[in-house]
């Protein structure tokens, strides 16, 4: 392969400059080196046409599960996942074990991926040490390894005390704390959304307010301290009004939706199917409804992640109340939002893209999510029309928690390059000595 | 010729207002051998039930078991703690051991919803849940019907209050739902801390005052209250409880001619219902129990007396 | 019955009234009276038939005698090979302990019925003794059963029905003989 490659005549869609048509991508290197409608160069040609050819993804909220649950998820096969998924770069959450609040896991991290050689991952740190919501991690040691964010992904910070100091802390670095809003006191003992379906298929439910408490909380937090907050996986549109309103007060804050929040309801809980069991919960069918009406408004939302969350099967295989929250997203991701949001007119391909690549970029403050000249040369080349049958089997992660299975979706992943490597081509790896090296 | 449907009875959701008559009718053979001096028919002999108990229940266990002795079969009382049940064998791999023993039933007690139709998606052989959670105990509204049914003609419009602590109450839910087949009138009375969301929806009235049901209700069943629950704050006290809802002599002289008292049990006796209105004439308590080894023996032979293709 | 298709007329309701008028008199006859006697028919067409000898022996005799009527449905030992039946109640308003039992059926085959009823019966009590009445005895026995009144042995094939029907279910009392289509 040479070092230059001409993507010809896909239907290039590069939101953050303003780009959407029939285009010509010339890589040279690990860069984009030029965009045009017809470029002629030496190099080698890879025919895009009928293609998507977009900015590579990026999911800004992965658990990867390494260190600690390597049964459940790796670096190495979660980077899989991403890249047969169209994400050319991920953050993982710190709740791993031991938790990511040191410098050296941060490391190991890094170290691991690189090795992979697949996504860019992005580690985020703790917040607090051990998550325990009690002492501040050490973020500069942290920064220092290369953390792009802070999180206690998975719990609340309780204490409202401690965010406050957690978000001045972050200013030194510019850093953004990412939260994870549920007032443990209203979501305690809680298995799915409060509603008529929690009542009657008997579940205890926790209700919007538990999640809107700390919305709120923390956007005041955010106000009076000036630093940066992000919210993770915001699932009611109480949530979205309140964020909506800090931003207008010009408080720093930005949000993330999941695409299972805006696509699956508590409805779905009725046979007990402990893959629908997330947190926060999959909420009313009205409550998705008002939140696909908002999730088009570039002033409320700035990104969709996956939280993607890997579970071993008999753990996710006990009762309703013993199995934990999450599921499985980043080979899905892409067909849900196609097929669900992009095929059902909620959103269109441009404010698709814009939430899957140029929104986390700019959270995290990556250099990445777009495909201008001399951009990083992250692309995904996507056969839109393309059909899909989801088979947890054959998931490229380890686990195979997927509320989709057997689900038809639309677009297919064809060609992926990351720092201008194609390590994808006609959906399946280049480089098969990754599939086996572990 | 008449059957269920399904292979298992986990809840009054998924039975018919037709199933559930032939439940009863069913009952009202099996009530007769329940009086006789050898309480025992062949029907079952030789088929192994074995009821799985991971929440403690003494009376719905003991039901269970004379229930499968009365019709021969074979009854293996298995009890685990939710704790063990946590920490050791999954819920799974018990479904399976029990499948491997060739077991012609699976009787399921679990404080976890959803629990009953985990193992009835294991297993081939009929499961009968015996109370999930605060999800459904179907048998103990099937026994309630036929209570009421004995004496009351029919079930059409008449209007039962359902007294307590709706919230957490599978007997509530099964109650609700099983009373609106049969075309009765549900109204739920306790404080809104014990009503769940949106119950309105599952086709029942809330009122928040006994008092102002008493003179209508045809019956008024009287739920357990979980003393514990006064920790978490759903209600003040006892003593405030028992004020506001319990059942006591001056109420059941304010109930309407002719009308009933029942309690699922076991009783606090002094806190949601008092002592001389559980013994009171109209109270069918002890009735309930005797309906409830009738209701649970046609459940039985409904589920495993036949042949499953005639 | 609409799977039925019936071949000859066995007995018409005249000669099925001279059969239970001869078993009434058999009856008496073996048991010196009608004493401590009591008639169970089983369900359905039994319990007519017991209905209808009780009345017998209450003309011949001149004092009623018990009837009951007994429901097997729990004590067959087919239930794994026939659809699951509606069971209805059993309704003895006696105590047969010590009694002399008159089982009453419509037709004696294999033998089977009587006997889930003999254990049906030995449930309720202890009877002195227990006798069989029956309409029609057709052979093909399976178990060592005898009746000890029979109103009419009717030679059969194994594939030919026997349906006794009565008044009160069927409209009209008669025997006739099949075969299923």
């Amino acid at each position: 392969m040479g070092s230059k490659l001409l993507v010809k005549g896909g239907r290039l869609i590069d939101p953050k400059n303003g780009r959407d048509g029939r285009f010509d991508l010339l890589i040279d290197g690990n860069r984009v080196a030029a965009v045009d409608t017809a470029i002629e160069a030496e190099a080698e040609v890879f025919d895009a046409a009928g293609m998507l050819v977009v900015p590579g993804l990026i999911d800004m909220h992965v658990h990867l599960r390494e260190p600690g649950r390597e049964d459940e998820e790796t670096i190495e096969s979660g980077c899989r996942a991403a890249v047969k998924g169209g994400f050319t770069s991920i953050a993982c959450m710190p709740n791993t074990s031991p938790v990511n609040d040191d410098a050296s896991v941060t490391q190991y991290i890094i170290e691991e991926a690189g090795r992979v050689g697949l996504a860019n991952v992005f580690p985020i740190a703790a917040i607090t040490k051990g998550l325990a919501g009690e002492e501040l991690s050490e973020m500069g040691a942290l920064v220092s390894a290369g953390a792009v964010a802070f999180s206690d992904d998975g719990r609340c910070v309780d204490r409202a005390s401690l965010m406050r100091r957690a978000l001045e802390y972050s200013k030194i670095w510019n850093s953004v704390v990412v939260s994870h809003a549920e007032e443990g006191s209203l979501a305690a003992g809680g298995q799915m959304n409060e509603g008529f379906f929690s009542t009657s298929i008997g579940l205890k439910g926790i209700p919007a307010a538990a999640e809107e408490i700390i919305v709120a909380r923390d956007c005041l937090l955010a106000e009076l301290t000036g630093a940066r907050l992000h919210v993770a996986h915001v699932s009611t549109p109480g949530s979205l009004a309140i964020i909506k309103a800090a931003k207008e007060r010009g408080a720093r804050v930005t949000c993330e939706v999941t695409p299972h929040h805006l696509t699956l309801s508590d409805d779905m809980l009725a046979g007990y199917d402990t893959n629908f069991k997330v947190n926060p919960p999959l909420r009313s069918s009205e409550e998705v409804s008002a939140l696909r009406e908002l999730v088009s408004d570039a002033s409320i939302v700035d990104c969709l992640a996956s939280d993607h969350a890997p579970h071993a099967a008999h753990e996710k295989e006990m009762e309703f109340a013993y199995a934990p929250c999450g599921m499985i997203g980043l080979e899905t991701t892409l067909g849900v939002v196609n097929t669900d949001l992009v095929g059902k007119g909620v959103l269109d391909l441009n404010r698709a893209i814009e939430l899957l690549a140029v929104g986390p970029a700019r959270v995290l403050g990556l250099d990445r999510g777009s495909l201008g000249r001399g951009d990083i040369a992250d692309v995904v080349i996507i056969d839109a029309e393309s059909e899909v049958e989801v088979d947890p089997f054959s998931s490229e992660s380890k686990s195979r928690n997927t509320p989709y299975g057997g689900r038809r979706l639309k677009g297919r992943v064809h060609a992926v390059l990351i720092n201008g490597n194609l390590v994808v081509d006609d959906g399946a790896f280049i480089r098969e000595e990754a599939e086996v090296s572990r | 010729m008449a059957q269920l449907q399904s292979k298992d009875l986990l809840g009054i959701t998924d039975l018919t207002r037709e199933e559930i008559e032939l439940i009863l009718d069913t009952a009202d053979s099996f009530k007769e051998i329940s009086e006789r001096p050898i309480k025992k028919v062949p029907t079952l002999r030789g088929r192994t039930i074995v009821n799985l108990f991971c929440e403690p229940s003494t009376r719905t266990r003991t039901s269970f078991e004379i229930a499968a002795k009365r019709l021969s079969a074979d009854a293996v009382n298995i009890s685990v703690t939710a704790s063990a049940i946590a920490k050791g064998e999954s819920l799974r791999d018990t479904a399976k051991t029990l499948q491997a023993m060739a077991t012609d039933l699976v009787v399921i007690r679990h404080s976890v919803s959803g629990a009953a139709k985990l193992l009835a998606d294991v297993m081939d052989c009929p499961v009968v849940n015996a109370g999930d959670g605060a999800h459904e105990h179907p048998t103990q509204a099937l026994l309630d019907l036929y209570t009421m049914r004995e004496r009351f003609d029919s079930l059409d419009g008449l209007k039962v209050a359902i007294v307590g602590d709706i919230a957490h109450s599978r007997v509530a839910r099964s109650n609700i739902l099983a009373l609106g087949k049969m075309g009765a009138e549900v109204t739920l009375v306790g404080p809104p801390t014990l009503m769940p969301a949106e119950i309105e929806k599952l086709g029942a009235q809330v009122c928040h005052r006994l008092d102002d049901v008493l003179s209508e209700a045809d019956v008024v069943y009287v739920l357990r209250i979980q003393l514990e629950r006064q920790k978490e704050s759903l209600y003040p006290s006892i003593r405030e409880y028992a004020t506001l809802y319990g059942l006591n002599t001056r109420r059941r002289q304010a109930m309407k001619k002719g009308s009933i008292i029942l309690h699922p049990g076991p009783m606090n006796r002094g806190v949601e219902i008092s002592s001389d209105v559980a013994d009171a004439p109209d109270s069918l308590i002890t009735d309930q129990v005797t309906s409830g080894v009738a209701v649970r023996m046609a459940v039985l032979y409904l589920l495993i007396g036949g042949g499953s293709d005639g | 019955m609409t799977d039925f298709n019936i071949k000859a007329l066995v007995m018409d309701d005249v000669g099925m009234h001279r059969a239970l008028t001869r078993i009434a008199h058999e009856i008496i006859e073996k048991n010196k009276g009608i004493a401590g006697l009591a008639l169970v028919g089983i369900r359905s067409r039994g319990i007519y038939l017991a209905q209808w000898l009780a009345g017998k022996l209450q003309e011949i005799e001149g004092s009623s005698i018990p009837v009951g009527m007994l429901d097997i449905t729990f004590y067959r030992d087919d239930v794994a090979l026939h659809p699951r039946v509606e069971a209805r109640a059993t309704e003895i308003p006696f105590d047969v302990t010590d009694k002399t039992i008159i089982l009453v059926d419509d037709v004696l085959f294999t033998g089977r019925t009587v006997r889930a009823a003999l254990d049906a019966l030995m449930d309720l009590g202890r009877p002195a003794r227990i006798q069989l009445a029956v309409m029609i005895d057709r052979g093909h026995r399976e178990l060592p059963v005898r009746a000890d009144y029979v109103g009419k042995n009717l030679p059969t094939a194994v594939k030919e029905k026997v349906k006794v029907n009565v008044v009160e279910v069927d409209g009209e009392n008669s025997v006739v003989i099949g075969e299923e289509e």
